[in-house]
C-alpha cells in the first residue's frame, strides 16, 4: 500500500462517521428543493437563480441555520422543460420529501407543477412572473416576481404622457411572451392605446427585420417588445438597422445588463419597467429596499464576478420569504403557509411584499420603476 | 406594398437565404463523399462563432476569425478520425445516429467551456446603429458582409471542385465511390477533407452572422434544420441548388411575413418544400438518376 492510499484510507475512516452522523441528524435540517432552468433556453433566468439560492443557503448555514436547523438545498436543473419540471417536482415531493419547492424559473413550468404542489400540500414559491400562477389562488402556491399587468400599466402610463396612442406589439411564443401580450391587449382600450398590430415570434428567433418592416409600414408611434429571450437585443438592433426612429419599450424581461451589452449602441433610450435592483446604488437612502438591494448586489457580484440580474433577485425573494416564515412558525408546512400569508412590509429585491390570503404575490404597482438605458447603463427614466 | 417595403423584404429574404445556403453547402460537401447527413453541421457554426468571440478578446478581428475557422476545421478532422473512420463497415443509419450524438455532445461541451450566455462578435464595419439606405430600404452593413462572403465561398468552392486535384477527387467520390477508389483515390482521406471543409465553411458562416443573430451554445440546431431543408429543396449534394434553395426559402419566409402572421413563417417554407418534393422528388436541381443511386 502506497503512502497516498494509506492517507486516503485514513481520511475516509475519519470522515465516514461524520458523513453518517450528518445523515442521522438529517431530520433536523430543512430540506428545500429548487427546480430551476440552469441550462437551456431559459438559462439566463435559472443560472443566476441557482447561484443566488446556493449563496443564501451557504450564508444561512454558516450562521448556524434557522433556529439551529441547517438548510439542505437540492437544486434540480429542468433546462426549461415543463415535462422535466413535473418529474422533478414529483421526485422532490415523494422521494426527497422536501419541505418547500423554490422555482421554477419559467411560467410554463410553474403552471405545470402548480396542481402537483397544491395536492401534495408542499409550499411552492415560484420565480416566474405570469399572473395565472397565483390567480386563482392556490393555497400552497406563491410567487415573487411582479405581475405582468403592473408592468403593462406602467408602460402605458409613460406612453400616455409622451402622447403615444398607436403602437405595435411583438412578443415571444413562450409563457412569458404570451401572458404579456394578453395583458397588453386587455389593458389597451382602458388606457386609450390602439394596438395596430400584434405579432408573435419564435423564442429562438435570430432575425426580426421582416416583422419590424411590417410594423413600420403600419405607421406605429412606438413598439413594445415583450419577451425574456435574447431576441430582446435583436429587436433593438433590427429597429436601428431599419432606420425606425420611434421609441422601443421592453418588458421587465429586459432587466439584464447582458442584453444591453449585446444590443450595444442600439440599446440607448429603451424604456422598460423593472425592479429597483438595477439602480440599487443610486436609490435615495430612505428607500425601504435600499439596504437589501445593495447587500444582495454586492454579495452576488463579489462572489460570482458577474453582474446581478433581477431574475436572481426573484430567487432571493423566494428564499427570503421562506426563511422569514420559518423563523416565525417553525418547520411546519401548514403554519409556514399561514405565516407567509401574514407577511407585511417585507422589503425584498422585487419590492415591498404584503401578502394576504387572497394575494399570493404581495406586490403592487410601486414595485416597478421605469428605467432607461443611458451610456450602456440602466438609469431611472425621467419624463 | 410600396417599392421600399418590397425591397426590404427581398433584402431580408436574401440575407437569411444566404445564411441557410451556407449551412446547406456544409451538408452537401459531407453528403457527397460519405452519403450521410452530418447533423453536427450546425454545431460547427456555433463553435466557429464562439471560438472567434473568445479569440477576439486578445486578437484583431480578422485574425480571430481566421484562427477560429482553422481550429474548427481541425475539430471537423477530429470528428472523422475519432469516429467516422473507426466504423468498420458503417451503414448510413449508423453514421447518421453518430452525427446526431456528436451534435448533442458538442453542444454540451460548449456549454461547459463557455456558458449559457448569449455573445456576439462586433460588427465588422459600423456599429449596431449603422444603417445603409438602398433605394428606401435599410440594411445593416453586416448584411453586405454576409452576402459578400457567402458569394465568395460559393465561387471559391466552384473553382476548387472544378480546377484542383483534391476538388476533382472529391467530385469523383461523389459520383461513384467504388470507381473513385479504383482510380487510386484515397477515399478515406477525401472524407477527412470533406469534414474539414464543411466545418470550416460552417465556422466562417457562424462568424459572419454572429453580429446580427448572436451566438449561444445551442444556436446550431435551428440553423442545421433550416440548412437541411434547403439542401433537400435544392437537391442533396448540389451546391448551386443549395444557393438557389436557400434564397427561395429565405424569400418565401420574408414575403409570408408581409401577408400572414409571423408565426406561419416556418409553416409556409415547409409547405412549399413538401409541394416541390411531391413534384420533383430529387429536389429543384437534383438529378433523378443520381438520387436513385444513393443509398437513400
Amino acid at each position: 500500500m502506497s503512502l497516498k492510499k494509506v492517507i486516503i484510507t485514513l481520511l475516509c475512516g475519519l470522515v465516514m462517521p461524520f458523513a453518517f452522523s450528518c445523515k442521522k441528524t438529517g431530520g433536523d435540517a430543512i430540506k428545500v428543493g429548487a427546480i430551476l432552468s440552469q441550462t437551456g433556453p431559459a438559462s439566463f433566468l435559472g443560472a443566476p437563480e441557482a447561484k443566488t439560492l446556493q449563496m443564501m443557503a451557504d450564508e444561512i448555514n454558516s450562521n448556524g441555520g434557522i433556529d439551529g436547523k441547517a438548510i439542505d438545498l437540492i437544486i434540480k436543473d429542468s433546462a426549461g422543460d415543463p415535462e422535466k419540471a413535473i418529474s422533478f417536482a414529483k421526485q422532490l415531493i415523494e422521494e426527497e420529501k422536501v419541505f418547500a419547492i423554490l422555482g421554477p424559473s419559467t411560467s410554463g413550468e410553474s403552471m405545470k407543477i402548480k396542481g402537483i404542489c397544491e395536492e401534495a400540500k408542499t409550499i411552492l414559491i415560484s420565480c416566474a412572473a405570469a399572473e395565472v400562477i397565483v390567480n386563482p389562488v392556490a393555497r400552497y402556491v406563491f410567487k415573487t416576481p411582479q405581475n405582468d399587468r403592473l408592468a403593462a400599466e406602467r408602460i402605458y402610463d409613460v406612453m400616455k404622457k409622451k402622447g403615444i396612442s398607436r403602437i405595435g406589439v411583438v412578443s415571444s411564443n413562450d409563457g412569458f411572451g404570451l401572458a404579456g401580450k394578453e395583458q397588453l391587449e386587455k389593458l389597451a382600450p382602458s388606457k386609450g392605446i390602439t394596438i395596430a398590430i400584434s405579432e408573435v415570434y419564435d423564442k429562438k428567433a435570430t432575425d426580426l427585420t421582416g416583422v419590424l418592416t411590417k410594423l413600420k409600414a403600419r405607421g406605429v408611434q412606438a413598439v413594445i417588445n415583450w419577451s425574456i429571450v435574447p431576441a430582446q437585443s435583436i429587436v433593438a438592433k433590427n429597429m436601428k438597422q431599419l432606420n425606425m426612429n420611434i421609441p422601443l419599450f421592453q418588458s421587465h424581461g429586459f432587466g439584464n445588463i447582458k442584453y444591453v451589452t449585446e444590443a450595444g449602441a442600439a440599446a440607448e433610450g429603451i424604456i422598460f419597467p423593472a425592479s429597483r435592483l438595477l439602480i440599487a446604488e443610486s436609490l435615495p437612502e430612505d428607500n425601504p429596499q435600499k439596504a437589501v438591494l445593495v447587500k444582495y448586489k454586492q454579495d452576488y457580484e463579489s462572489k460570482f464576478n458577474e453582474d446581478v440580474s433581477t431574475f436572481g433577485g426573484h430567487a432571493y425573494d423566494a428564499m427570503l420569504i421562506l426563511t422569514e416564515a420559518v423563523k416565525k412558525a417553525g418547520a411546519d408546512s401548514e403554519k409556514v403557509r399561514e405565516a407567509i400569508e401574514s407577511i407585511k412590509g417585507l422589503a425584498g429585491t422585487g419590492g415591498v411584499f404584503n401578502f394576504s390570503a387572497e394575494d399570493h404575490n404581495g406586490l403592487d404597482i410601486n414595485a416597478f420603476e421605469m428605467l432607461t438605458v443611458k451610456g450602456g447603463k440602466f438609469v431611472k427614466y425621467e419624463q | 406594398m410600396s417599392l421600399e417595403q418590397f425591397l426590404q423584404y427581398v433584402l431580408s429574404g436574401v440575407t437569411n437565404g444566404s445564411i441557410y445556403a451556407m449551412a446547406a453547402i456544409g451538408f452537401n460537401i459531407v453528403y457527397n463523399t460519405t452519403g450521410i447527413i452530418n447533423f453536427a453541421q450546425g454545431e460547427f457554426a456555433m463553435l466557429g462563432g464562439m471560438t472567434a468571440i473568445s479569440l477576439s478578446a486578445f486578437l484583431p478581428l480578422p485574425l480571430a476569425i481566421a484562427l477560429s475557422v482553422f481550429l474548427v476545421s481541425l475539430v471537423g478532422a477530429l470528428v472523422d478520425f475519432a469516429f467516422i473512420r473507426r466504423l468498420g463497415k458503417p451503414t448510413v443509419l449508423n453514421m447518421i445516429i453518430m452525427t446526431i450524438g456528436l451534435s448533442i455532445a458538442i453542444r454540451e461541451v460548449a456549454l461547459h467551456i463557455w456558458d449559457e450566455k448569449v455573445r456576439s462578435l462586433p460588427y465588422f464595419t459600423g456599429t449596431e446603429v449603422s444603417s445603409i439606405n438602398i433605394f428606401g430600404a435599410y440594411i445593416s452593413p453586416q448584411v453586405l458582409w454576409v452576402l459578400g462572403i457567402s458569394g465568395i465561398i460559393v465561387a471559391g468552392l466552384a473553382l476548387f471542385f472544378r480546377y484542383t486535384l483534391t476538388g476533382r477527387a472529391m467530385r469523383a467520390c461523389a459520383s461513384n465511390i467504388t470507381a473513385a477508389r479504383l482510380c487510386g483515390i484515397n477515399t478515406r482521406n477525401m472524407v477527412t477533407v470533406s469534414f474539414m471543409l464543411a466545418a470550416a465553411i460552417g465556422a466562417l458562416a457562424g462568424c459572419i452572422v454572429s453580429p446580427i443573430t448572436q451566438t449561444q451554445y445551442d444556436c446550431g440546431t435551428p440553423l442545421a434544420i433550416k440548412g437541411f431543408t434547403v439542401a433537400i429543396l435544392g437537391g442533396l449534394g448540389n451546391s448551386a441548388g443549395a444557393v438557389a434553395g436557400g434564397i427561395v426559402i429565405g424569400l418565401l419566409e420574408a414575403f409570408s411575413i408581409s401577408v400572414l402572421p409571423l408565426a406561419y413563417k416556418d409553416a409556409v417554407a415547409i409547405t412549399v418544400l413538401l409541394i416541390i418534393l411531391f413534384v420533383r422528388p430529387a429536389g429543384l436541381f437534383g438529378k433523378k438518376e443520381a438520387a436513385r443511386l444513393k443509398e437513400f
